[in-house]
């Protein structure tokens, strides 16, 4: 099928699926079906619960995205917030959470090649920005973050005073926000795309 | 909560990491506070960046086909709408949240009460939280009339006796001196949260009477509300 709305921003095509299009839901997909199965996967540790909390994000996407709001934030940072919230409910519900390193999956050769290579990019650029952060801030944002433990859990987990693991969340993230600072400011506008028409 | 602590709560909750009470708290606290929404917009972006740290196998296949196809079954409109009422206690905090409308458009917490109370509830909320619905209140300090840009609305009501036995409450959208049915309700929860099932054009009036048995199509019992757009 041809890319129709390849032009389109993301956030147009959050527009579009705010009006019941089908095929724009469909296109959100295809840009962070992907990102939003790896996030989940690194969270549950399980793919068919994955799968699920992929699912009902984009379902929830499709319910509520009249209320996304451009000028409150990018239409990425939107699904996939929808995503790692479902991801950290469910992991709390089932109890799975872990904080080993998942294996690396082995990425199937073939029609996506260009997104593979971007999302490569992408995920090595964070790790690198991650890996400049301190050792205590990260451990922090990836046990919140992958982990799916709540500020408190954290606190106890580390046996530090719930102050300071504030501090780090904040540290960290506004850490991460310098070094990964787009320099695009139009941002999401486009990124290349593979095109499997 | 003291304000500040509850500013102290941006990076956990950007990060998913508070509990339900502290997030519902928090929620409530981002409703009138600029500088939090300002601040979490930043944090939550950053965020949302360690998405891409980790290795992402391709999702099977079938996923696609399954979002698509669970989508199309729930493709608005197709559910006919019934006057339906809301289980205010499921609900009153999702109208909490978005009492102070113009707050980020997708409160977590709103997110999972609507999902918890969908159906109804779902229209009635989800009018309630649309960017530029209009409140509206309703004569003697019961509630509000929720108008959104496109016409949908909503009553939030408080404070009204429930239906007694044998009569309901019946809402109507008059528009040019006639009244249109626009749905039926108990008020057995206070607030009760009534969708209503007729659009709502600039310059209408939204009244609530109370009726004999299950109401009828044209108002006939006491009129209890007035809502002039």
């Amino acid at each position: 099928m041809a890319r129709a709305f390849a032009h389109l921003s993301d956030e147009a095509v959050v527009a579009l699926v705010s009006r019941s299009d089908e095929s724009a839901l469909a296109e959100l997909y295809d840009r962070f079906g992907r990102v939003a199965y790896g996030l989940a996967l690194r969270v549950l540790r399980d793919s068919a619960l994955a799968e699920d909390a992929v699912q009902e994000a984009f379902l929830t996407a499709w319910r509520s995205a009249d209320r996304f709001m451009p000028e409150r934030g990018k239409a990425s940072t939107w699904i996939l917030t929808l995503v790692h919230r479902r991801a950290v409910d469910l992991v709390r519900r089932e109890e799975v959470r872990r904080t080993e390193p998942i294996d690396a999956a082995v990425e199937p050769a073939g029609d996506a090649a260009d997104d593979v290579a971007w999302l490569r990019l992408e995920r090595e650029r964070v790790q690198e920005a991650l890996k400049l952060l301190p050792d205590q801030q990260r451990e922090t944002l990836e046990l919140a973050y992958y982990g799916g433990y709540t500020q408190s859990e954290l606190a106890e987990r580390l046996g530090q005073p719930l102050g300071t693991i504030k501090s780090r969340m904040f540290a960290g993230l506004s850490r991460l926000r310098e070094l990964l600072a787009e320099p695009h400011p139009e941002g999401s506008a486009w990124r290349p795309r593979h095109s499997t028409t | 909560m003291a304000p500040e602590a509850l500013h102290d709560l941006t990076p956990a909750y950007a990060l998913d990491a508070l509990d339900e009470a502290e997030e519902r708290a928090y929620e409530a606290h981002l409703a009138g506070c600029t500088q939090c929404r300002e601040e979490l917009a930043s944090l939550r972006e950053a965020a949302g960046l360690l998405a891409y740290a980790v290795d992402a196998p391709a999702p099977p296949e079938a996923l696609r086909g399954r979002i698509l196809a669970q989508a199309r079954a729930e493709r608005p409109n197709v559910i006919p709408l019934r006057p339906r009422f809301v289980r205010a206690t499921q609900v009153a905090a999702a109208v909490a949240a978005c009492a102070a409308i113009g707050f980020a458009g997708w409160s977590v917490q709103l997110q999972r009460e609507v999902d918890r109370v969908r159906s109804a509830q779902q229209d009635a909320l989800g009018v309630i939280a649309e960017p530029g619905t209009r409140q509206i209140s309703l004569n003697g300090d019961h509630g509000a009339l929720y108008v959104s840009p496109t016409g949908s609305a909503a009553l939030v009501i408080a404070r009204l006796n429930p239906a007694p036995s044998g009569k309901t409450y019946e809402a109507w959208v008059v528009e040019n001196g006639k009244p249109r049915p626009a749905g039926t309700f108990d008020a057995a929860q206070s607030p009760s949260v009534v969708s209503l099932q007729e659009p709502v054009p600039a310059g209408a009036i939204v009244a609530v009477t109370q009726e004999r048995g299950d109401g009828g199509r044209v108002p006939r019992g006491p009129r209890v509300l007035l809502a002039q757009t």
